[in-house]
């Protein structure tokens, strides 16, 4: 069956989509962090509670929208939490592993709603009819005696006689219930019939009598599960099913009298007041609106404040913090954030040349307005701070997925892996968050599959048999600094050594091993011996590091063998603002990511050399590096090198480092990032613009992308001079 | 003056739905995300009706209806449980713990307006 949505209730809805799909990723996101941390053996009812929340909000809301594959996933997956929360049935581990399953197929339904490029159709049946399959064999041992037993005597195939109401909207869910139906034993559908006359008589007001439907199915499942997948088209409590040796001699006017009994057998029928068939009803009738039931009407205020206090207080500290967020919190979008980001920024470039101005008046005569640029400069900083805070986001978004990779991945190669986390909270930009996740993923992966022993290799080493992963996040100076730990075998000095010269890396045998664990992030290095699906495919660390690098960070590795190892990863706080140092090339001002600049130097002209192929090298204290002039680059591409006239600035990317001429140093300042992309069209060598304290706009560049190129050229006749 | 309808519910999309709905027709709208927060606003607001769902952390439905009638503001207030389960066992309990009518989720926007307009007019 095809996952397409089918005749979303109405157009007013889809202004809600896009708040519901974020919605509903939040409550998969729950549901997973939920079921990887539960306790198995003894879980927490709130916890349990909290599951099966998350499961009902996705179905009420995907109901709503007319998702109806996500809808009737989640509805299986209610009935079975339901009887997990009650419990009714056991947590069994092989239960976890189906409830993440189910999970990874919502969020693959999720994707495919949302309209994600390349999100794939998924069936759900199989793992609807898993599902029913749990909620089943565990009800059948524990079910209260009574309702649910007494309706399902045996488990041999007979014929349900069903009966219910149809209209408009029921019939267009037809097809989709009649084939699941089909699947599950011999289905007779006769044509649409008239309501019973009495039925009719009691909704007059309506424009359209809805008509009668009535099925035979032969089957062995029990008439819970036969009403379970009538719920997703209409109120289950309109169909009626009764179980008959001999269909011939029950009528269908008969069942349903059946019904009426049955609903009268309660005692007061339900719904006196209203018209069931419609998915609503009142207890009573709506125009005198009703009067307190007894023992409710004797409850003092003051109970009912008692009662607010202990809801609140029995509930888990997590949910108390979350309801709170929630109230205190709006979902703005990023455009909007990245909107008021840039206002700001244009703010602080006209206050800087406001000041720039009062800089030259009499500081006697104009003391006043003085003053106030001062005022002006203080508040614009601190409007800069609050705006840029709001892209803030915690760690714990990337952190949070981690927990659920690393049980996935132990298991699967048979290790026991504790997961801690630190510092979740630590704050950091949205864009670096989502940079971030992947290389983090990455080194995670590496930790569990190269670092972490083997159970057994453990315990021989004298080691707790499960291995340690750990993952802090802190500030450190203006950066963040991410640690993914490992209490693993560390890496291997003597491998990486000799996997590094069968790859031609020249490798002095007195290297200390600082400069041995720079080696894995040398392209395509792995010291895997045997390539596993899960890393060591020999693309890996160097991506790593490309990605940190290109972020403006840095990546560090600490390895002791036997005792672990640990990666650092360092950040900028945001991608918005960044130290930069200015530099005039003719006539126009650049700026160099601080970060990136390893020194700046006149150059001698007997430093400089031309090679073989064109360009050129120089050559500081004994290392060789090519020659980027940028004059050439950016403004006259045939201008004459004069390496004596011009500065040199040496810059370093991906571990290797190059020469940048420029005609003169500037000046280190903060520069408000924006897009060349968003805002013109992506340019080589370039990473952004900003505009100057003096309203210039001056080009920033990607050092990365100028030193890659220039050393594909020079890079080789370099190596061959040294 | 408009009508104030309380729209409890855990989920701030099928709130957003409700409310926008609702405005749109006329009334006036406020919300709560769970029992706890819905009878601070029911004390804080003169409200016509209250629609509820029935699973809501720290405050179920059930329990909010009871607070709620046991305010004397709220003593014949309609309260209409939003609930996704029809069974017997939520009507008898929605009935006893005092709530005038129940609706089934999901219900489009129609029909929402339906039942507020039988309740309240």
């Amino acid at each position: 069956m095809s996952i397409a949505r089918q005749d979303p209730p109405a157009m007013d809805m889809k202004q809600f989509e896009g708040a519901f799909l974020e919605e509903a990723a939040e409550h998969l996101a729950d549901l997973e962090r939920l079921l990887v941390r539960i306790d198995i053996a003894a879980p927490e009812n709130d916890e349990l509670d909290a599951i099966f929340r998350a499961a009902h909000s996705l179905k009420g809301g995907s109901g709503m929208f007319g998702f109806h594959d996500m809808s009737k996933l989640t509805h299986n997956l209610e009935s079975l939490l339901d009887k997990v929360r009650k419990r009714e049935l056991p947590l069994k581990l092989g239960m976890i592993d189906l409830l993440l399953e189910s999970s990874d197929l919502l969020r693959s339904q999720l994707a495919q709603y949302g309209g994600t490029p390349g999100a794939v159709v998924v069936p759900i049946d199989e793992i609807c009819g898993r599902i029913r399959q749990w909620s089943e064999s565990g009800a059948a041992g524990t079910a209260a005696p009574g309702l649910a037993t007494a309706a399902d005597p045996v488990a041999l195939p007979r014929t349900l006689h069903i009966a219910f109401p149809t209209d408009e909207a029921v019939e267009k869910l037809l097809p989709d219930l009649l084939d699941q139906l089909g699947q599950m034993g011999t289905l007779e559908v006769d044509p649409p019939a008239a309501a019973p006359a009495g039925k009719t008589k009691k909704r007059g007001k309506q424009p359209a009598a809805p008509a009668q439907r009535t099925l035979r199915l032969t089957t062995d499942s029990s008439q819970d599960i036969v009403l379970t997948l009538f719920d997703f088209v209409m109120d289950a409590s309109q169909v009626t099913i009764v179980a008959a040796a001999a269909p011939d001699e029950v009528h269908v006017a008969a069942l349903h009298n059946v019904h009426v009994a049955a609903l009268h057998d309660n005692g007061a029928p339900l719904s006196s007041a209203g018209d069931e068939n419609v998915g609503y009803g009142f207890f009573h009738a709506i125009d005198a609106p009703v009067v307190a039931t007894g023992h409710a009407a004797t409850h003092s205020s003051v109970q009912v404040a008692a009662a607010a206090t202990a809801a609140a207080s029995a509930a888990p500290g997590r949910a108390n913090e979350r309801t709170a967020a929630a109230d205190t919190s709006i979902r703005v979008s990023v455009e909007k954030v990245d909107q008021l980001i840039n206002q700001v920024g244009e703010l602080v470039i006209t206050q800087a040349m406001l000041s720039q101005s009062a800089a030259r008046l009499d500081p006697v005569l104009h003391e006043k307005l003085l003053a106030g640029m001062a005022d002006l400069e203080r508040n614009t900083r601190e409007l800069q701070d609050s705006v840029m805070s709001i892209r803030m986001l915690p760690v714990a978004f990337v952190f949070n997925r981690f927990p659920r990779l690393v049980r996935d991945l132990a298991a699967k190669l048979g290790k026991e892996v504790r997961f801690v986390t630190h510092g979740e909270g630590t704050e950091l930009d949205k864009g670096l968050i989502e940079k971030i996740s992947d290389p983090l993923t990455h080194l995670v992966r590496n930790a569990i599959d190269h670092g972490i022993e083997m159970p057994a290799q453990r315990t021989a080493a004298g080691k707790a048999a499960h291995g340690t992963i750990t993952l802090r996040a802190g500030h450190q100076g203006g950066n963040i600094v991410i640690h993914i730990s490992d209490d693993g075998a560390g890496l291997d000095r003597a491998r990486i050594i000799a996997k590094a010269r069968e790859r031609g890396i020249a490798v002095a045998d007195g290297i200390s091993d600082a400069e041995v664990w720079k080696l894995i992030f040398a392209a395509g290095f792995s010291t895997a011996q045997e390539v596993t699906d899960i890393s060591g495919r020999g693309v890996g660390m160097d991506v790593v590091r490309r990605n940190i690098d290109g972020l403006g960070g840095s990546v560090e590795i600490d390895s002791v063998s036997g005792i672990g190892m640990r990666v650092t990863v360092r950040l900028p706080l945001t991608l918005a603002i960044m130290d930069g140092m200015s530099v005039a090339v003719g006539g126009e001002v650049y700026v160099l990511p601080l970060a990136s600049i390893v020194e700046s130097m006149h150059v001698a002209e007997s430093q400089v050399r031309s090679i073989v192929g064109g360009g050129l090298v120089i050559n500081v204290r004994g290392e060789y590096m090519p020659v980027v002039s940028l004059q050439q680059l950016f403004v006259d591409g045939s201008a004459p090198c004069d390496t004596a006239s011009g500065t040199m600035v040496i810059v370093e990317a991906e571990g290797a480092k190059t020469a940048l001429m420029v005609d003169e140093l500037l000046g280190q300042q903060q520069v408000v990032v924006k897009s060349l992309d968003a805002n013109y069209r992506k340019v080589h060598g370039l990473s952004g613009a900003t505009i100057m304290g003096d309203g210039r706009v001056a080009l920033i560049l990607d050092v990365a992308t100028l030193t890659r190129g220039r050393r594909a050229r020079t890079g080789a006749a370099a190596v061959s001079m040294h | 003056m408009n009508k104030t309808i309380l729209a409890v519910d855990d989920s701030p999309s099928l709130r957003r739905m409700v409310a926008f709905t609702l405005t749109g027709a006329g009334y006036d709208v406020i919300e709560a995300g769970d029992g706890c927060a819905a009878l601070d606003q029911a004390r804080k607001a003169n409200v016509a009706l209250v629609l509820t769902d029935q699973n809501m952390p720290l405050m179920d439905g059930f329990t909010l209806i009871e607070a709620l009638r046991a305010m004397p503001a709220y003593a014949r207030t309609p309260i209409v449980m939003l609930t996704t389960e029809s069974s017997d066992e939520m009507k008898r309990r929605g009935r006893a713990a005092g709530a005038t009518g129940w609706m089934v989720k999901p219900f489009d926007p129609g029909r929402l307006l339906e039942v507020v307009r039988k309740v309240i007019g």
